[in-house]
């Protein structure tokens, strides 16, 4: 057990690696009424092709999703009934590289612990179970067909990526999800959900030698083996297709432009990376840069404008979107905007005000447990630990930032989705 | 938590907290939800939201917010029972997790200050350019609810079930009410409200309570101070004799069905618990039985409107699953009616929402809500009451309370015949 103590961030974590391979991050949190957890698979909608067993697999779209789905239903116990009776309310949800399990309680943790470790290390699927679930998945995945804000997602993806599963949709289509069997799901758990794999993040007042405990009495003795995954052949550094349209039921049009980025190394390199690209979104297109202030006085954005930098496995990107009467204006304005900021530098004093927004807003993000746990979560699955972002912010440079925008922030990396009104 | 009177009709809720890295601060006035109104007040704190005579623009604006380490100062607009709530919520990050020496609190009051009562003008007007802006955009922006499927048609059962009742007014009134308001309206509007309305301030964080009341002292110093807008009690309606049906059409793919229904148990507890067990939570009756037993949808809900005394029920479904949804979700209700449940689902229910209950204080923005809410819509049950409140719930009231609930609409929002 190692305890690590962030001065700057007043907060203290403990740490230890169970012999199974199992990572255990305890973040204590002595004041709070509420404690949560937070178990997590590495394995999320682009895992679609991995080695088991020596031999590849090819698996449906939207199989991790599916079986988080799936992962309530035990032989003899009602998860939900379990985690409602000792003041705990639950949740699970699937993204593009991780799928996550979590509650949050007010009385009787460690009940509820053991509860989250059962029945995520306990698959139970039967052939009546998974068909039913097909009914509940395509309603899901029928609502985000009439969510603008998804479609025009999903179509950038599409447009950005050529080989990459980030092409492919976390929740799959109704079609894909209709040749998931019981045994897909049980290679799928058995592949992916092994001690080795997960990491389990405890928040609030809690013991960590008794999560620990909990955590070797419950889970396999062994870890399992490393994953081979395969991400598709290597992405050219452009879009595989420049624009995407749709017209949809929705008030004014909207879009959402994407600039494909060179992926980071792993390791906290990652952690560095995006906190330039991050920065690198609030000096082009943040509510108090030159850009946004001026389009929106001259109304041709409103307050729907944001973006941000986003990293997946093997890929990353930046998007900015809204909704706006002219879209293709503010597409040009942004990559030109890049351009400009790229020849002329960022000005010293607005670069000085981005900083200090930014790191208020890293501070701020720790308010929620949630986030605590997916960044730490996520940061273990890529080899740093998040609570080091203030020693990694203070050696990021304004030559960063500009050399994030030169490299990322071209035509030629840019694609833009559209999503127009209805005649 | 203390709950003083600052000035006249000022009033300050300060509540000590170290727990989080920020500290949240709000301004808020209520006043009744009415037609006329209700756009006039969503406009006005975001024409109040472009500039101040300090910072008189958005750049501006947003430098002074990034210099203090990304302080957020944003317009609020929210429906509180049969009351509207508006003004500005903010928070900056807490002295402690600063270099020595930065103080923030004082500067971010002297800001929101400064929204209400020193805007950016021109001749003693607001500016017309910032008018005319925020206009075009509050306009779009409540036009733009058809895009999240979900939301609007929530809205477009509340609109038709309470049409005749300030509850059905929209949270920031029509766009077309909007687009109808000129420079001078709304600049007669900011001089009358502002005198009129009664202020509420909020504090959750770590400085002391004196630090706290003497920063918004200085804040609202000019604040001109007269009284009279005071918000209205809420009017319960009983359901009509007939349930009433509404469809529409648009070219969407999934089916949106919402049902109202008219609660009329004045037991407010009972009828919170009866909720939960009915659509409040993932063990609830809808949940288990729409969407588990029936793969009828993704999404089976309800939600309680305690200060009106409404249930709505939300679901997402195929078109042609309308009737076998209806019936379902009835049945549901029946059963609660009849008694029908087993005790694990009463048990689960009672935890689940103490559990948020509780979890509450760990969250300043819900704290916010809450004693925001309360101050608009004239409620004086404090969280430890309502808890003490829902633990003492018998089976019995459960029960009556489920009686004494009624449908009262229903809409769907159904695709176009081609697609069907």
């Amino acid at each position: 057990m190692r305890t690590m103590e962030y001065p700057r961030l007043g907060e203290k974590v403990f740490r230890q690696k169970l012999s199974n391979g199992l990572e255990i991050v305890t973040v204590s949190k002595p004041f709070h009424t509420k404690s949560y957890a937070f178990f997590a698979a590495r394995y999320g909608g682009m895992d679609l092709r991995f080695r088991l067993g020596g031999r590849w697999l090819d698996t449906p779209a939207g199989i991790a999703h599916y079986l988080e789905h799936k992962m309530f239903d035990m032989e003899d116990v009602n998860v939900m009934q379990e985690f409602a009776r000792n003041s705990a309310s639950d949740n699970a949800f699937t993204s593009n590289a991780i799928t996550a399990y979590y509650f949050t309680s007010t009385a009787n943790f460690y009940e509820n612990l053991r509860t989250l470790l059962r029945f995520v290390s306990t698959p139970y699927f039967t052939q009546e179970s998974v068909d039913k679930e097909q009914g509940i998945i395509a309603q899901e995945i029928q609502e985000t067909e009439d969510d603008p804000d998804w479609r025009v997602y999903a179509n950038l993806m599409e447009c950005l990526y050529k080989d990459s599963p980030a092409r492919v949709p976390v929740a799959g289509s109704v079609e894909s999800i209709r040749q998931i069997t019981p045994q897909t799901l049980y290679d799928c758990h058995s592949a992916f959900y092994t001690p080795s794999n997960m990491v389990l993040v405890c928040v609030g007042n809690v013991e960590p030698d008794r999560v620990a405990e909990e955590a070797e009495a419950i889970l396999p003795g062994e870890g399992g083996p490393a994953i081979d995954r395969d991400y598709g052949r290597e992405e050219s550094p452009f879009p595989a297709r420049p624009e995407a349209c749709q017209a949809m039921e929705v008030s004014m049009p909207m879009f959402l432009a994407g600039y494909k980025c060179t992926p980071p190394d792993g390791g906290e390199a990652m952690l560095r990376q995006s906190i330039i690209g991050d920065m690198a979104c609030d000096v082009l297109f943040g509510d108090s840069s030159p850009l946004y202030t001026r389009l929106y006085e001259e109304g041709v954005i409103n307050g729907s404008l944001g973006g941000n930098f986003d990293m997946l496995p093997g890929a990353s990107y930046v998007y900015v979107g809204g909704d706006a009467k002219d879209p293709r204006r503010v597409y040009d304005e942004i990559t030109r905007q890049a351009e400009k900021l790229v020849r002329e530098g960022i000005d010293e004093a607005f670069y000085q005000q981005i900083r200090r927004s930014a790191y208020g807003g890293m501070l701020r993000s720790l308010n929620s447990f949630e986030n605590i746990a997916i960044s730490m979560a996520e940061g273990y699955f890529r080899g740093f630990d998040y609570y080091r972002f203030p020693e990694v912010f203070d050696t990021v440079t304004r030559a960063d930032v500009e050399a994030f925008l030169r490299e990322n922030i071209t035509p030629e990396r840019a694609a833009l989705s559209l999503i127009h009104p209805k005649e | 938590m203390t709950r003083q009177m600052l000035m006249e009709h000022v009033y300050l809720t300060y509540i000590p907290s170290e727990k989080f890295k920020t500290s949240f601060l709000s301004a808020q006035m209520a006043a009744p939800l009415e037609k006329d109104t209700a756009g006039r007040n969503a406009l006005l704190v975001n024409v109040l939201n472009r500039g101040t005579v300090r910072c008189p623009d958005m750049a501006a604006i947003g430098r002074e917010l990034d210099m203090l380490y990304g302080a957020r100062l944003e317009p609020t607009v929210r429906k509180k029972g049969e009351n509207q709530l508006f003004g500005f919520v903010a928070s900056c990050v807490d002295d402690r997790f600063l270099p020595k020496g930065e103080k923030l609190l004082e500067k971010l009051t002297d800001l929101l200050g400064e929204f209400f009562c020193s805007p950016a003008t021109k001749g003693g007007r607001l500016l017309e350019d910032y008018v005319e802006s925020e206009r075009e955009n509050l306009a779009d922006l409540i036009r733009s609810d058809i895009n999240d499927k979900r939301a609007y048609a929530a809205r477009r059962l509340l609109e038709e079930m309470c049409a005749g009742e300030r509850y059905g007014i929209r949270r920031m009134g029509s766009a077309e009410d909007v687009e109808k308001i000129s420079l001078q309206r709304l600049n007669r509007h900011y001089h009358d409200t502002l005198p009129k309305g009664q202020l509420e301030l909020f504090y959750c964080g770590s400085a002391p309570e004196q630090r706290v009341a003497g920063a918004f002292t200085r804040a609202f110093a000019a604040l001109p101070r007269r009284g009279g807008l005071e918000p209205v009690p809420t009017v319960r309606r009983p359901a009509p004799e007939q349930c009433r049906i509404i469809t529409e059409e648009m070219d969407v793919g999934q089916g949106k069905l919402c049902i109202g229904f008219r609660t009329g148990s004045a037991d407010m507890a009972a009828t919170m618990l009866m909720n939960a067990m009915f659509g409040g939570a993932t063990t609830s009756k809808l949940f288990l039985n729409v969407r588990e037993k029936l793969s009828l949808c993704y999404y089976a809900g309800s939600a309680y409107h305690r200060l009106k005394g409404l249930i709505t029920v939300s679901s997402g479904i195929e078109f042609q699953n309308y009737d076998r949804a209806v019936e379902e979700i009835t049945r549901q209700l029946e059963a609660l009616q009849k008694g029908e449940w087993e005790d694990w689902e009463l048990d689960g229910a009672r935890q689940s929402l103490l559990s948020g209950l509780r979890s509450m204080e760990d969250s300043a923005g819900s704290l916010e809500d809450y004693v925001m809410g309360q101050a608009a819509a004239g409620g004086d049950e404090t969280i430890p009451g309502l808890i003490a409140a829902i633990q003492a719930v018998s089976p019995e009231r459960v029960r009556e309370a489920a009686e004494a609930v009624k449908p009262d609409t229903i809409y769907f929002l159904k695709g176009k015949e081609e697609r069907v």
